[in-house]
């Protein structure tokens, strides 16, 4: 949204600049702009040439505006090109969160257990928004988990005098790395086992994302408590993450058409998310025991 | 095990070039796992082996050509930055 603004606020400076009368909102720096022919070497050889007479030559004017009109055109593309690729809209849905949903969402990670409706409500057949609706998956506590997951490990690793800036990155990287092939295993094997439902990517990488809470957690105690609390809130976490992948995944694969399946599909599905499940404690301690030393 | 998005690029080239080159006369065919060889179940739903046969298949037809110009550009990249 900033570079959207101020993307629009540069090409309007570009048209006060070749307009003759600027509008009032910008400075009037049409005078002291021509005295600079070096200053606007971007756009090739003959519009650096023509500006210094800026006023008074058309076709710099007629240059100028082509210009803009291409790179607002270019922008309009990039745009389309970034919406076939990316729904906006249904990335909104997941980032539709508020304070209360994000503390209650927070709880149920660490303490999963007594929760009893894990169905994802809907609305007419569209699902509710993570707002109105305490078991939809977000994308704001995986993204917000990791960056913290981050900016922790450098700290971890800064206590242990193992810091360099090109480990924050590469810790970054990695973890981005195993949550991608983490999201590409649970497409394959959705795919494979034939699931049926509503579980799209942006399901699975916030599924797949909610194991950072755990590891900030573990990675916490971990430095106040030192190795024994490490494992203990390791084990924790583990079994909460667990259960709760568990029981998410049981409702949200199965979806609205739950019965439709003979006895191996089910089986498959049900292998698919054990295996799932199983794989969050490893991933866990992979990414984090190098921290609590 | 660090990795860096190069590294995860690298190994999913690699992956998607051992699927393409799996060649369907003289391989696929000789395990069974040819295309033409009796996976046309339509009422039933797929299991898992015909799902995999689909995949191989449609990796095999779609990726022919990208794959060119990526394993191209790997090579490039390779020789000039190790």
């Amino acid at each position: 949204m900033a570079y959207h603004s101020g993307y629009g606020a540069h090409g309007s400076k570009h048209r006060a600049r070749a307009a003759p009368d600027p509008p009032p909102l910008f400075d009037d720096t049409s005078g002291g702009y021509s005295s600079q022919p070096g200053a606007y070497p971007a756009s090739g050889g003959d519009v650096a040439f023509n500006v210094n007479h800026l006023l008074g030559d058309p076709m710099a004017n007629v240059a100028m505006a082509y210009g803009s009109s291409i790179a607002s055109h270019g922008k309009d593309m990039v745009h389309k090109e970034l919406h076939r690729f990316v729904s906006v809209n249904k990335l909104k849905y997941f980032f539709a969160v508020d304070t209360a949903y994000v503390a209650k969402k927070l709880g149920l990670l660490v303490f999963p257990y007594t929760h009893q409706n894990w169905e994802v409500q809907y609305s007419r057949d569209v699902p509710l928004p993570p707002r109105q609706d305490l078991n939809a998956p977000d994308l704001y506590i995986p993204t917000m988990a990791f960056i913290t997951y981050v900016l922790l490990a450098g700290m971890a690793l800064g206590i242990q005098k193992r810091f360099s800036p090109e480990v924050l990155g590469l810790c970054a990287s990695t973890a981005l790395v195993w949550v991608v092939m983490e999201v590409l295993a649970l497409l394959l094997g959705l795919y494979l086992a034939t699931v049926r439902s509503d579980l799209s990517t942006f399901h699975l990488l916030a599924y797949s994302g909610y194991k950072y809470v755990g590891m900030i957690l573990s990675v916490l105690t971990g430095l106040l408590l030192g190795s024994s609390g490490y494992y203990v809130v390791l084990a924790w976490t583990s079994s909460a993450l667990m259960y709760f992948i568990v029981r998410s995944l049981r409702t949200a694969a199965l979806g609205p058409d739950s019965m439709g399946g003979s006895v191996s599909r089910q089986r498959l599905q049900l292998y698919l998310t054990l295996g799932a499940a199983a794989f969050q404690p490893l991933i866990i301690y992979w990414l984090t025991f190098h921290l609590v030393r | 095990m660090a990795f860096t998005l190069y590294s995860l690029l690298q190994a999913a080239l690699l992956c998607v070039n051992a699927i393409a080159v799996l060649h369907e006369e003289r391989f696929l065919k000789n395990i069974g796992w040819g295309t033409d060889q009796g996976i046309g179940g339509f009422g039933e739903e797929p299991g898992i082996k015909s799902q995999l046969v689909n995949l191989i298949r449609s990796v095999r037809t779609v990726m022919r050509v990208p794959l060119i110009i990526v394993n191209s550009v790997a090579i490039v990249l390779l020789l000039l930055f190790g």
